[in-house]
């Protein structure tokens, strides 16, 4: 069990904000912490990792980490952290980065084993692709079998294709390894593979707090499906008007009526849902 | 020409090196926390250490000459010292010259390893923290290898920056054969009484060995860069 309150006043982009946090997460857990940049996440795990201070009280376990009198030091956290820009030791080989952490041998040739890296072990990380940078960063920060894993956005800087594989890695890593993870991310689907917990913050608060089903689906009430994007264009069509929205990676076209047309704004954030009939899927095909 | 050769005297040549060595492990030791404490400190008496470190650059060699000759003399306190407590002479000697060296030269050995420190990702630092790693074990492990070009260049041109001193060591040192009499001293005192021959010859072997020193740390660096792709 990992207890987690802490207080901090953060400098941010919008001014000043109090960072307030109060969780409990379980043994064993993912969790996948969401919301918008500012908000606090990446203070909240650097404050866990222990390179930040703050006021409060963190306990692992039966272990203090933080309280009135105790501030127990970065080293001393038996913490696993990936950084969203790998943050390998460009001097080691990608074996070496590893036995860095914990000179354990089998260890660390069974996380290549895992990973698929064993055939680069001696190589250089400036040689690496950035999914096989990520793979090693990932692999190093188990060797010390940590207590608490934390990753921030871990896999924002690489393409979709080998951020599912890398996904599917992590899953298999935790089912290995039982890792209490905290993961930021702002990738619904990443979100829903990976974690069983989502805890999304804004201005330094937790606003929500539950499974990711529930936290991530957007449709209310009788709604057939429903989706987020921004307003990016009103265009007048004879007598009616259509918007252009983007969704995700993709635009599309709504009809608005003129008395719709009031509340939107360009640049604003719409949502698009249906009711009336049943959508249809189709895979697609390549 | 085998005959001038014959006639030369090697003696301060081989003290200037001796002198540039000492001054070089010296300055590497002590600059090493230095320059890490100003690349992580965000303290306000930063700027105020720079700029006295960066001083020596700036300041006419016959003023810290001047300023380390009243500090070190026996009429000064610290003077008194060292005489009174070691035995030790601070000025006119060998060893007044290699504390002249080391302030003359400090800013060629921080100033490069600072900026090395500031360009390194913060993020491995932390990387070598998380991993368990003192900031001692993190500094020789993991912030000097991956900063080899910047080392490089400290240690290089601190050594080549000592080797070329002149005002400093004549304020302090004077010119004592085989004690203060180093190759930079040699030569204004053989322009002096006109002998430009042993001139030019001792000039020409000083410009060799720096430009060469100079081209090894630019081909180790272009080397290192490509190596690590830092």
């Amino acid at each position: 069990m990992i207890k987690i309150d802490i207080h901090k006043k953060l400098h941010g982009s919008n001014g000043e904000m109090d960072l307030d946090v109060n969780l409990e997460i379980k043994q064993g857990d993912f969790v996948a912490l969401s919301g918008q940049s500012g908000s606090g996440k990446t203070t909240l795990l650097r404050i866990l990792a222990g390179l930040e201070e703050a006021r409060g009280t963190l306990k692992i376990e039966d272990k203090i980490w933080l309280d009135d009198k105790l501030n127990l030091s970065t080293q001393k956290r038996e913490i696993g952290f990936v950084f969203q820009d790998y943050a390998l030791f460009p001097n080691m080989s990608v074996e070496d980065n590893l036995l860095f952490v914990n000179a354990d041998r089998e260890l660390a040739d069974h996380l290549l084993k895992m990973t698929e890296l064993n055939e680069l072990k001696k190589r250089l990380p400036n040689s690496l692709s950035g999914g096989q940078k990520q793979r090693v960063s990932l692999c190093r920060a188990l060797m010390n079998k940590p207590k608490l894993l934390l990753m921030d956005e871990p896999l924002s800087a690489l393409d979709p294709k080998m951020r599912t594989k890398l996904q599917s890695e992590i899953l298999q890593l935790h089912k290995e390894f039982q890792t209490t993870t905290i993961m930021v991310s702002h990738d619904p689907s990443e979100i829903y593979r990976l974690s069983n917990r989502v805890i999304v913050l804004s201005q330094g608060k937790v606003i929500n707090d539950g499974l990711a089903k529930e936290v991530l689906l957007k449709t209310s009430g009788s709604q057939k499906f429903s989706f987020e994007g921004e307003l990016l264009e009103i265009i007048k069509v004879d007598v009616i008007y259509i918007a252009i929205v983007s969704i995700g990676q993709q635009l599309v076209e709504v009809v608005v009526s003129q008395d719709a047309l009031k509340n939107l704004k360009i640049g604003g954030i719409v949502t698009i849902s249906t009711k009336a009939f049943s959508p249809t899927i189709t895979a697609k095909t390549k | 020409m085998i005959e001038i050769l014959q006639t030369i005297e090697f003696e301060p040549f081989l003290l200037s090196f001796k002198l540039a060595a000492i001054t070089t492990i010296i300055l590497f030791m002590l600059s090493l926390p230095l320059a890490w404490y100003l690349s992580q400190t965000s303290s306000r008496i930063k700027p105020i250490i720079e700029a006295i470190t960066a001083l020596p650059i700036v300041l006419p060699p016959s003023v810290l000459g001047f300023y380390i000759l009243v500090a070190l003399s026996q009429n000064s306190p610290i003077g008194l010292f060292f005489e009174e407590t070691f035995g030790i002479k601070l000025v006119f000697n060998f060893t007044g010259l290699v504390v002249a060296s080391c302030f003359y030269s400090l800013p060629f050995m921080v100033q490069p390893l600072q900026g090395g420190f500031e360009s390194l990702n913060k993020n491995i630092l932390e990387a070598s923290y998380i991993a368990g790693k003192s900031k001692f074990e993190t500094i020789i492990k993991v912030a000097l290898p991956n900063i080899k070009p910047a080392l490089m260049t400290a240690i290089i041109v601190t050594f080549a920056h000592t080797v070329g001193e002149f005002g400093v060591v004549l304020m302090v040192g004077g010119s004592i054969p085989g004690e203060t009499k180093v190759a930079s001293v040699a030569i204004y005192e053989m322009v002096e009484i006109m002998d430009y021959g042993s001139a030019h010859i001792y000039s020409v072997i000083m410009l060799i060995i720096s430009f060469f020193v100079l081209l090894s740390v630019y081909i180790f660096n272009g080397r290192q860069s490509k190596k690590f792709g830092i």
